[in-house]
């Protein structure tokens, strides 16, 4: 790998409820390189979004380390923007689109050209430079993720991270958004992170892809994933080798599922 | 891509509900200024003949409004009126709204004050205002610090509610962009419990018109309710209309002002809530 970016060491996270401690990531070690795109997948409740909470400084980590450009993570990193799955409650109703995407700037303080000119960009590059005036509400889902991006854009991270980005948007627009996301990482460089349940869109879009399984959580594997690119949604999808690995994540998933927990009796 | 339309389904379904409102509007408005000048005649005609000493007919009403307070009374009592009213509401919302994110924002304060301001809360003001004026004296200052005193309560229950809901996925969208504190009270706290802000600024304004007229009907020398209780006092019954019609005005003035108000300050949450009744 080429310029690690993010390292993330033995991190493991507890979680004390009722004065009892409850382990929910075990010991997970992988990293991202620069200008990557990993997906985290595993089955539901296995903790991704608790990973990524602690990856962005929301949460802290009991133990283990992430870092981020080597300086350890223990609060929300600069470097960082985060894209949550929950459009509709992410974006400030009260904002118009644009005043949405130049909000995480203000503090910043950059000369105002420069960051008219971020949000300009930002929202060309998702497609919404008509929907500038208008507020949040007034847009489709799939428009409202699309300003919930461009906000992350117009803040230049080095590291994108999503939450089930694309998961409450419908397919046609899932498909779109999903090439906005490699678009963006041709267009600014930027390493994306992303967690997902949809395995066809890891696949699809990503350099590698982290299977956690098991709780509590650990790696089960990380599968890399040389399908050609550009990426195609019609092609690349319909390749023998895009089916292979499909199947092969699959199959991980399901031997890391969680089982059922017996039902308590009273 | 780079052109997508900007439309949605929820901009249609939202235009074509507007559309259908506004062809009703005529109809509404109508109703909403025929009733009450329908109810105004009854009262005009149905009166005209009264005897009742009680109720005078409105035309000696309306004579007797005319003669007191355009403008003969108009600047001596009814400004001064209005003046405390308005001066002690806007302290009122000032300290309700300021004090009300503190608590809200703060859990250790919020214990401590809390059980401080339901108790005072729970006692009417107008309880209050015999002490008041034995300690204060018969002064404006009394009036004002008594329609602020009862009138901060709702607003400030209401702030303290509005900045304790605010959306926590905006809380943690303002830590990763990393907001300043300023930031976060400003673009966030704020916006975000300004609709309640206001449910709870409405019921605030509606106790300050109370104890401004209370007020004035205690030991008051001047003022509308002066007046008014002094018009009673001396059977002087026309007179006592006069100023309960002049408190109606007043009372409707107010609200109107209040609406347009909150109309400019909520558009967003107005459009949003319609856009979600539409879907």
């Amino acid at each position: 790998m080429t310029n690690t970016q993010l390292v993330v060491e033995h991190l493991s996270k507890s979680y004390s409820v009722k004065g009892a401690d409850v382990q929910i990531i075990a010991d997970l070690t992988f990293d991202v390189a620069a200008g990557e795109i990993v997906s985290i997948v595993g089955p539901s409740g296995i903790g991704k979004t608790t990973l990524l909470k602690c990856l962005t400084g929301l949460q802290s980590i009991t133990s283990g380390s992430a870092r981020i450009d080597g300086k350890p993570i223990d609060g929300p990193p600069e470097e960082m923007a985060l894209v949550f799955q929950e459009y509709t409650r992410s974006l400030m109703p009260w904002l118009t689109v644009e005043k949405n995407v130049r909000l995480p700037l203000k503090h910043l303080r950059l000369p105002k050209s420069e960051a008219d000119e971020r949000v300009r960009a930002a929202l060309a590059s998702v497609g919404l430079s008509q929907a500038v005036d208008r507020f949040p509400w007034q847009l489709s889902g799939g428009m409202q993720q699309r300003v919930a991006i461009a906000r992350a854009l117009a803040y230049r991270p080095e590291v994108l991270v999503m939450d089930e980005p694309f998961a409450s948007v419908d397919a046609q627009t899932r498909f779109e958004l999903e090439d906005l996301c490699l678009k963006i990482r041709d267009e600014f460089g930027m390493t994306i992170m992303l967690v997902t349940h949809d395995i066809d869109e890891s696949v699809y879009l990503s350099d590698r892809v982290v299977v956690l399984g098991h709780r509590p959580a650990i790696v089960t594997r990380i599968v890399d994933i040389d399908l050609p690119e550009p990426r195609d949604q019609i092609s690349t999808r319909a390749m023998h080798e895009f089916a292979e690995l499909r199947t092969e994540i699959f199959e991980l998933i399901r031997a890391g599922a969680i089982p059922a927990q017996p039902v308590q009796g009273k | 891509m780079s052109t997508a339309p900007v439309t949605s389904t929820t901009v249609i379904r939202t235009a074509a509900k507007a559309k259908r409102a506004r062809s009703r509007r005529p109809m509404l408005l109508a109703l909403e200024i025929g009733v009450p000048v329908l109810l105004l005649l009854a009262w005009w005609f149905g009166s005209l003949n009264s005897t009742d000493p009680f109720f005078p007919p409105l035309r000696d009403i309306v004579a007797e409004f005319q003669r007191l307070w355009l403008f003969d009374k108009f600047a001596s009592d009814v400004l001064p009126s209005i003046g405390n009213f308005v001066l002690a509401y806007l302290i009122a919302c000032a300290i309700g709204i300021s004090l009300g994110i503190l608590l809200g924002l703060s859990k250790p304060l919020f214990w401590i004050l809390d059980p401080i301001v339901q108790f005072v809360r729970s006692i009417p003001a107008v309880a209050l205002l015999p002490i008041f004026i034995a300690t204060m004296g018969f002064g404006n200052e009394v009036r004002v610090f008594a329609i602020a005193l009862a009138s901060i309560f709702p607003v400030l229950i209401s702030t303290i509610d509005g900045v304790r809901a605010a959306e926590p996925l905006l809380l943690e969208t303002a830590r990763v962009y990393r907001l300043t504190r300023w930031e976060r009270l400003r673009d966030i706290y704020i916006p975000a419990a300004s609709p309640q802000i206001f449910a709870g600024a409405l019921v605030s304004l509606q106790v300050a018109f109370i104890v401004m007229i209370t007020s004035e009907m205690m030991g008051a020398a001047r003022g509308i309710g002066a007046l008014t209780l002094l018009a009673q006092g001396s059977f002087d019954v026309k007179g006592m209309w006069a100023g309960i019609v002049l408190l109606g005005i007043l009372g409707y003035l107010a609200n109107l002002v209040f609406t347009l108000v909150r109309r400019r300050a909520l558009a967003w949450y107005l459009g949003a809530q319609k856009a979600a009744s539409a879907d």
